[in-house]
């Protein structure tokens, strides 16, 4: 039986986290060298916690999937970063960042955590310009600021439109210098296999060496598992390709709880789905919502001509056309949060009113702004991502408008974790998108990299070093112990199991099922009937998959289908989490939408008297139900209200 | 679309290799190179043959995984973009395309398409940063820095690290890669500091190994997916340059 | 000897720079002498007697005459280290290879050099061996008087068409290694700049051609009007 402790401080909410900071134990620069600690995961949240930790003194362990830590998913990233520095002086504050991201998560964070969150992002900012990020600035030199959903004021440093991209390059300079001075090794190319605990605390990982197959055991004093989402569940997802929910699935089988896993965040504006061999979305930056108007034919029989290609959306006169946003959301029109846009468009394409060759699209039109700002004001805003659409849809967005439709790109569900971002395991930290974080229900836009790098910088360092003050005279662990033994024979089982189904179906044939029952059950609209539908079909994929799979080559190889087949074994389970936390939940907040819970206005209907809680689930053993247990979220510094973007 | 591959297939780092071909119809003008990379793996597959093994992660062009040299070129026929965002509407139907993988000293083949690009991080650990523990930064604006700066170091730091400009070279050289990172420090005021020690250990670390030396061909330019201009490579020579000439005989 | 090898890649190429500059000098300098073999002025045998006189007996001359040996030297030695590393550099090549879009003579820098090279042997053979009393003069209609007779040594060499077509296509190729050499050299010393850069690569397109063009103009005149 697990227990949940969030461990939160007393005292102000202001307060909180200085006090932990003065009263918690620290460990000796002797000490510290004598220390090991195991990250897994290259992106910002780990990155950025090996760098800090290998400055302390620590010995780090990092273990990244690629070649490179520079190749991790956070380099994706394309608006911003939010910090309360209040530079343009528009009235931020701690407070309000605070507050805007506990309302934009629909009431379901942690009020602690995010206050925290709230109060590191302004060092953020400060160390990243100190790595040489190179922001985006104004002609005097300062730090330009944008406006992203979600907020009433300018918060967002930006690097382009490739903000993630530079401020992991930052963090892993920051990496590669502690590399240099040899206090952090990288072990590139290693997936984690699965979490070796001895008494009770994380003590060691066991990873495969994906250039060889080769199964290896490492051992340390604690484990940070920084290896983000698990949106790959749903096939088709912004993420990368090799983005993956295994080593925090692994870390759930050995005990670590799982919190909220059906808050799934579907982001509205991506390329629509163009066919079936189709193997990844691509993202195209909110941004673009700040000038386009969204729209779809208020005619059915004027989408089916579309749809059948003949009809161009530039010969429908204005007066059939219907932007649904904007009559829906007077007062925010075209820039609802994300989950509101998202679900929005899911109604119209349902009711027949879709756009594109498979209905499934709506559009992003530019030709107001074009026709009010000239072509060369759109270019210099948008140019590089018109230019990005073109080069996929082969389509001119200046003429034509774009098609967007909304995607699966971030799960703010995660690994359950304390103040102290430690999981229900000791020694077990969660950072990043692989924690259940700071998002509650729905993530705001530029939040994500304030998360990681919050959690890695400045979170982390504290914490884990608190955690291992009372361990300074446990020696380091051999790899030996009968525990690495038990661990590793369970790996090598699972490896020859998978191996030996040789079946008759690729790899991809059952992700991409297990992709389209997610999408349709669990996706933007979800319904008791449909959760059901989705868990009984998904036991069959299951049951099809250890039947049929068939992967060829050697696992002490580079076998690419066996990296497949382990990742998509452990989403097969993992969507069956987030259907059952879907199922439970009978309300609709942020990005879990039940049907059944909804105004008469089709617009979510939270119930804050019997939900305001965690969901915290907790392994019971393979074929038994897990357990759940409730984390209740006390709101005292922060009233409690509907959202309504009216 | 039906297309004749010609790909180049090696099982592990010591084996010979070689060109094997391969047949593929109807493929959707719209879909991605690497897509129709994953069709032709998954009929290897259901053949109950080994997939053809390549790198590739985001798909949207920025991870810099993806690293195929197509038809003479890295990245294949379109300029400005990597791999993974190019569509099979850039080939004529029933052409032929050839596969392999980047070549060169400092990138061992792993297997089939992948190489080994580790070479680029013992650079980038050899001085591709600037020193500063996280903790003791002063405030963000507190050092303002020219937009002209900024432009120039974020046209440098859009590097992706893909190993094209390699690929491309016909040295071999990796002039390009290590120049952005030089420059993008060399331009801040942040970066200033140290640029003189960071410029002469970055190169050397280059020379140990194994690229081979510029000779201003410019290939490198041409085929980077983020266009990085080889007048970082200029400022690269001149920092280096006057980093020789004015640095005392022994180091702190 | 190791020395040399050991320097970094950039400080060979900076050394491939300078002595390039110093040797594209010596070109307009060789080139400002030879035109005075054509009758451009009245006394221009003379003028071009009085020249070479000067540049083989001036002792400051025969001091940058050692540079000059040494310039050609260490460019000949640092392009050959520097092609070699670059082709090990890539041991496997491809087997297609080449499209991208680049400049089209940097290409064949080694092998214009070569070229160059087996031109500037028979050249030193033809001339300055000769001074030193090493090789025998050149033998044709006109008398050489004695071995700084260059200007009827000229006249016995081009009076030859075969070898003055030669002569013309080697200076040619010398054009093309030209070419791409002085641009080459200025981004290899660094100096690059939004604002001059392309003024830079202009200059070096004219000196590319109007170097050779000079050369060209003397077998051209033997050909056709001697």
């Amino acid at each position: 039986m697990i227990k949940l402790d969030p461990k939160v401080p007393d005292g102000p909410l202001a307060e909180k986290w200085n006090k932990y900071k003065s009263s918690q134990d620290l460990v000796n620069p002797a000490n510290k060298r004598k220390l090991d600690i195991i990250i897994v995961g290259t992106g910002l949240a780990g990155a950025s916690a090996a760098a800090s930790l290998g400055e302390m003194g620590f010995k780090v362990k990092v273990f990244g999937i690629h070649e490179s830590p520079r190749r991790a998913h956070s380099i994706a990233a394309q608006g911003g970063i939010n910090a309360a520095k209040n530079y343009p002086n528009d009235g931020d504050s701690i407070y309000r960042l605070f507050y805007d991201t506990v309302k934009g998560g629909d009431y379901r964070s942690r009020e602690a955590n995010v206050y925290r969150l709230a109060e590191v992002s302004n060092n953020i900012i400060d160390q990243c310009v100190a790595q040489g990020v190179p922001f985006a600035r104004e002609y005097g030199g300062m730090l330009a600021n944008r406006s992203f959903g979600g907020a009433l004021v300018s918060r967002t440093f930006y690097a382009r439109g490739q903000t993630g991209q530079q401020l992991l390059l930052g963090a892993y300079s920051a990496f590669m210098k502690e590399i240099n001075r040899g206090n952090v090794t990288f072990y590139p190319k290693r997936e984690m296999l699965d979490l070796v605990m001895i008494d009770g605390k994380a003590r060691g990982i066991i990873t495969r060496e994906l250039n060889t197959g080769k199964i290896e055991r490492h051992s340390a004093h604690a484990v940070v598992i920084a290896t983000g989402g698990y949106g790959n569940v749903f096939f088709l997802s912004t993420n990368a390709m090799n983005s993956n929910g295994s080593a925090v699935w692994q870390c759930y089988k050995r005990g670590a709880a799982f919190a909220n896993p059906c808050f799934t965040q579907i982001h509205p504006t991506c390329i629509p789905v163009h066919g079936e061999y189709q193997s990844k979305l691509t993202l195209m930056s909110e941004s673009l919502r700040n000038d386009g108007r969204i729209w779809v034919p208020k005619k059915k029989e004027d989408a089916q001509r579309i749809q059948k290609g003949e009809l161009k959306p530039t010969e429908i006169p204005e007066e059939d056309r219907d932007y649904y946003l904007e009559r829906r959301y007077p007062a925010f029109g075209n820039l609802v949060p994300r989950d509101v846009a998202s679900r929005a468009a899911k109604e119209r394409c349902d009711a027949g009113y879709g756009v594109g060759n498979t209905g499934l699209a709506v559009y992003l039109d530019f030709a107001d702004a074009i026709k009010r700002l000239g072509k060369s004001v759109i270019e210099a805003r948008y140019g590089n991502l018109f230019q990005m659409y073109e080069k996929i849809v082969d389509d001119n967005p200046y003429e034509t408008p774009m098609m967007i439709y909304p995607a699966v790109h971030y799960t703010m569900g995660g690994t359950w974790v304390d103040y102290e971002l430690q999981t229900t395991i000791p020694g077990l930290f969660a950072t990043g998108e692989a924690n259940f974080s700071d998002h509650g229900a729905n993530r705001l836009g530029a939040s994500a990299l304030m998360q990681g790098l919050s959690d890695g910088y400045f979170v982390l360092p504290y914490t884990l070093q608190n955690y291992l003050a009372d361990q300074i005279n446990v020696p380091r662990f051999s790899t030996d112990l009968p525990e690495f033994d038990t661990v590793e024979k369970d790996v090598k089982s699972r490896i020859d199991k998978i191996m030996n189904v040789k079946g008759d179906k690729t790899v991809d044939t059952f992700h991409r099922r297990l992709g389209h029952v997610m999408w349709d059950y669990v996706g933007m609209g979800r319904n008791e009937e449909g959760i059901r539908k989705a868990l009984s079909e998904i036991k069959e994929i299951k049951e099809d998959f250890w039947k049929n799979v068939r992967i060829p080559g050697h696992p002490e190889d580079v076998n690419l289908e066996l990296e497949k087949a382990l990742r998509v074994a452990d989403y097969l389970e993992l969507g069956e989490l987030m259907a059952l936390d879907a199922l439970d939940r009978k309300e609709s907040c942020g990005g879990h939408f039940r049907e059944e819970y909804q105004t008469p206005e089709g617009e979510a209907l939270r119930n804050d008297k019997d939900y305001t809680f965690v969901s915290v689930w907790e392994y019971k053993g393979d074929g038994e139900a897990p357990a759940l247990h409730k984390e209740p979220l006390n709101f005292e510094f922060i009233e409690v209200k509907q959202r309504s973007y009216k | 679309m039906n297309f004749t591959l010609k790909i180049w297939r090696q099982e592990n780092p010591n084996a010979k290799g070689g060109f094997e071909t391969y047949q593929l119809s109807d493929i959707s003008a719209d879909a991605s190179f690497l897509e129709m990379l994953d069709i032709l793996n998954e009929q290897l597959v259901m053949e109950g043959k080994v997939p053809v093994a390549f790198d590739h992660d985001c798909r949207e062009g920025i991870c810099g995984t993806c690293s195929l040299y197509i038809n003479g070129r890295p990245h294949g026929p379109d300029s400005g973009i990597t791999v993974c965002q190019m569509h099979m509407r850039n080939f004529k139907d029933g052409s032929t395309i050839t596969i392999e993988p980047w070549r060169a000293r400092a990138f061992p083949v792993i297997k089939d398409l992948m190489v080994d690009r580790q070479a680029f991080e013992k650079i980038i650990m050899a001085g591709g940063y600037i020193s500063v523990n996280t903790g003791n930064a002063i405030d963000a604006n507190s050092i303002p820095i020219p937009k002209q700066a900024a432009e120039t170091a974020m046209d440098a730091a859009a590097c992706i690290g893909c190993g094209a400009c390699v690929a491309a070279c016909k040295n071999a050289s990796a002039m390009l890669f290590v120049s952005a990172k030089v420059s993008q420090f060399a331009v801040l005021p942040q970066g200033k500091i140290e640029a003189k020690r960071r410029v002469k250990n970055m190169v050397s670390r280059m020379d140990e190994l194994g690229f081979g030396n510029c000779t201003n061909t410019y290939a490198c330019e041409a085929e980077c997916p983020k266009n990085i201009s080889v007048s970082h490579i200029a400022r690269m020579n001149r920092e280096f340059f006057i980093s020789k000439v004015t640095s005392p005989k022994k180091e702190v | 000897m190791s020395k040399l090898l050991h320097y970094s890649s950039l400080t060979k190429k900076y050394i491939m720079a300078i002595a390039g500059f110093f040797l594209m000098i010596f070109l307009v300098v060789h080139l400002g002498i030879n035109l005075f073999i054509l009758p451009i002025a009245e006394n221009h045998i003379e003028i071009f007697r009085e020249a070479v006189h000067f540049m083989t007996s001036n002792p400051l001359v025969k001091v940058m005459e050692i540079f000059l040996f040494a310039a050609f030297i260490i460019h000949i030695l640092y392009g050959v280290i520097l092609q070699l590393q670059n082709w090990m550099a890539r041991p496997t090549r491809y087997k297609i290879e080449g499209w991208s879009h680049t400049s089209y003579f940097s290409k064949f820098m080694i092998h214009t050099a070569v070229i160059v090279f087996i031109f500037l042997v028979i050249h030193i053979m033809n001339f300055y061996l000769v001074k030193e009393g090493i090789t025998k003069a050149p033998q044709g209609p006109a008398m050489v008087a004695d071995n700084h007779d260059f200007y009827n040594m000229a006249i016995n060499l081009f009076s030859n068409t075969t070898y003055s077509v030669l002569y013309i296509l080697l200076i040619i190729v010398l054009g093309f290694h030209l070419n791409h050499a002085f641009q080459s050299a200025f981004q290899s010393m660094g100096w690059n700049h939004s604002r001059y850069t392309p003024f830079i690569k202009l200059l070096g397109t004219i000196y590319s051609i109007v170097i050779p063009l000079g050369f060209i103009l003397i077998p051209l005149y033997f050909i056709f009007l001697y």
